[in-house]
């Protein structure tokens, strides 16, 4: 071919014939969410999970645990939805969110749990802290129990139900990373701001939370196949690394001088909280470079086709 | 797929919530093989829908300085050169009189107005809703640019707009989270003021070779078979219908295409999914997750309190 193109590409055909796309120009869009994200993807695990440590600390009778868990998640119940409401265009409409139920929509469901998880967990802070109303406290204890498991893996469905490559494909792996990811940073967190002889629990919590995670990140990233590519590029790589570092470190630590030393403990439990929160911004930031190149879009979408032909 | 998998149902299992104000439903059929890449339907959707300019920038791709569907686009048409034959026994369209097969597409993108629409199903204040003709409308009173319906497109149609707030705006309540934008999202409403009054979508109006056309969309799909039997009759090269067919991944388009080559090669998914087809599953997925955290913390408590 021989037209000289404006595009620079020097030919004619640089669109149609050979690339799968119309000027390498995405198809989805990206998602327009910004930092607030996955620092809330963060805060919401911490909550969740803290949630369910406190109940059990409490029923088996570790006060002292209970009560860090309670305060830790509570402080996180009550973060989350300022940075939820933060990220909206119109943060004056927040309310708008509690105006229906849609059980289609991760994000009305989640709406609704951190609404409950939130309100209970706070309640029941609050009523520790001055100490009256110990039947009310217990309810509230009692309902933020229960919040706290879907509180900590509705996110992942909240991700996977998009059109966004890396994360719909993921759509049986994220809940379960999310929720692995949330045991060990509440964990972590409860280690940092516990005594070592009563903070058993959760830095067991921890070190097996991130075994756990280490392991479905791989899964996930090998069954992403091609898509899962973008793991291994830019921001996401970078912080998936960061991740797996810090997340490693952090365990090992708190399982080889954990409950000796108070030291090892802080710093153990701090290494994990960092790698956690950079294992949000990994899957954060690879939605966005999944949805910025049209081939993680056209070629499974092909492959699918394909696959529904030779059915026929 | 349960009732989960199919939240807004078939048009006939749509939630019959119009009763006897429900009418036929309408679409687009926009045939772009007789689309001239005019862009008369970008200018009159901007005009009648006082969208606002969103940057006169050239591209140098071919003559779209459009560039893509937006929050301030809502119509958008592709330009695509290709070294193909227009017709299957090689008659070649000529340029400069040379012998090289040329063939110029041009395609009027849209909001495709899902049977299963991704963005109405994710929208978590019922700002996105159906209408009584079956279109997928944003209620801009009620948006609060949450903008989970914009990575739930599979299609990358809606978007939020990024404007900057003027001073007649009402004061944010919340003045530190404030954003200083419209953070709300915009997209085609397929005119649905005109609608109302009984007038056709600006776009079809305008368009002067009806690429666009405008109709309920029973009648369109049988007017789109017959178009695409005298272009295969002719021996075009590779018409097909893009959109048409209720049993693809969204349910079929309340918009579809008649296109000449792969989607992709318009910037189009060749096989969208809604995401919510997937989600009776994520939700058993998602409680399972849940109880495994609840029974693995549980599992911590068991070498005791150090
Ligand atoms: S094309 Fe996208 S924006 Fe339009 S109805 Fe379908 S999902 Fe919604
Ligand atoms: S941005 Fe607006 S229309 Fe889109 S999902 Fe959120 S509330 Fe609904």
């Amino acid at each position: 071919m021989t037209y000289a193109h404006p595009n620079g590409n020097g030919s004619i055909t640089a669109v149609g014939t050979t690339m799968e796309s119309y000027y390498g120009k995405p198809i989805v869009k990206e998602p327009v969410w910004k930092a607030e994200i996955p620092w809330y993807l963060f805060m919401g695990g911490v909550a969740g999970a803290a949630s369910v440590l406190h109940g059990l600390a409490r029923v088996t009778g570790n006060h002292r645990l209970a009560r860090s868990c309670l305060y830790i998640g509570a402080v996180a119940d009550a973060v989350s939805p300022v940075l939820l409401i933060s990220d909206l265009g119109r943060p004056e409409r927040f309310l708008n969110m509690l105006r229906v139920f849609k059980v289609t929509s991760p994000m009305s469901v989640g709406s609704w749990i951190l609404v409950a998880s939130s309100g209970a967990s706070n309640t029941a802070a609050a009523l520790e802290g001055l100490g009256i109303l110990r039947p009310v406290k217990w309810l509230a204890e009692a309902a933020s129990f229960v919040t706290g498991p879907p509180l900590a893996t509705y996110t992942g469905a909240l991700l996977a139900n998009t059109a966004i490559p890396v994360w719909s494909e993921a759509r049986d792996e994220l809940p379960w990373v999310f929720g692995a990811s949330a045991a060990a940073s509440a964990g972590a967190a409860a280690t940092v701001f516990t005594p070592a002889d009563a903070a058993g629990p959760a830095r067991r919590a921890a070190i097996a939370g991130v075994a756990v995670e280490l392991g479905l990140v791989q899964a996930m990233e090998r069954k992403l196949g091609f898509v899962g590519e973008v793991y291994r590029q830019g921001e996401a790589g970078r912080y998936g690394r960061v991740s797996k570092l810090c997340t490693a470190a952090g365990a090992g630590l708190l399982a080889l001088r954990g409950k000796r030393s108070r030291a090892a403990a802080v710093t153990g439990g701090a290494l994990v909280l960092a790698g956690e929160l950079a294992l949000r911004w990994s899957v954060f930031k690879a939605g966005f470079q999944s949805a910025r190149d049209p081939r993680y879009t056209v070629r499974p979408q092909k492959e699918r086709l394909q696959k529904k032909g030779a059915r026929r | 797929m349960s009732a989960l998998a199919e939240p807004t149902g078939a048009p006939a299992a749509w939630p019959n919530t119009y009763g006897d104000e429900a009418k036929p439903r309408m679409g687009f059929f926009t045939d772009t093989t007789v689309c001239i890449g005019c862009k008369a339907c970008e200018v009159a959707c901007k005009e009648w829908n006082l969208i606002p300019e969103d940057g006169l920038e050239w591209s140098g791709l071919s003559y779209d300085n459009t560039g893509e569907l937006s929050a301030n686009s809502w119509r958008h048409v592709a330009f695509v050169e290709q070294a193909k034959p227009l017709k299957l026994d090689g008659e070649l369209a000529t340029a400069d009189g040379g012998p090289e097969p040329l063939r110029w597409l041009m395609e009027s993108d849209v909001c495709k107005h899902c049977t299963h629409a991704g963005c109405l199903d994710a929208c978590p204040t019922g700002s996105l809703f159906r209408t009584e003709f079956g279109t997928v409308v944003v209620q801009e009173d009620i948006c609060n640019g949450c903008g989970y319906c914009v990575p739930a497109c599979p299609f990358g149609v809606i978007d939020k707009r990024d404007l900057p707030r003027s001073p007649d705006d009402a004061p944010l309540a919340l003045p530190l989270l404030g954003k200083k934008e419209d953070g709300r999202v915009w997209k085609c409403t397929l005119c649905y003021d005109r609608l109302k009054g009984g007038h056709e979508p600006a776009c079809a109006k305008a368009c002067p070779t009806d690429s666009i056309q405008f109709g309920e969309l029973d009648e369109l799909r049988g007017r789109a078979q017959k178009r695409l039997e005298k272009l295969e009759a002719e021996g075009w090269n590779g018409p097909r219908l893009y959109g048409e067919d209720p049993d693809d991944g969204v349910g079929g388009f309340g918009a579809f295409f008649l296109l000449l080559d792969e989607p992709e090669v318009y910037g189009l998914p060749p096989d969208p999914v809604v995401p919510t087809a997937q989600l009776p599953r994520l939700w058993r997925t998602t409680a399972l997750a849940a109880a495994a955290v609840t029974v693995g913390i549980a599992a911590a408590f068991l070498g005791g309190r150090e």
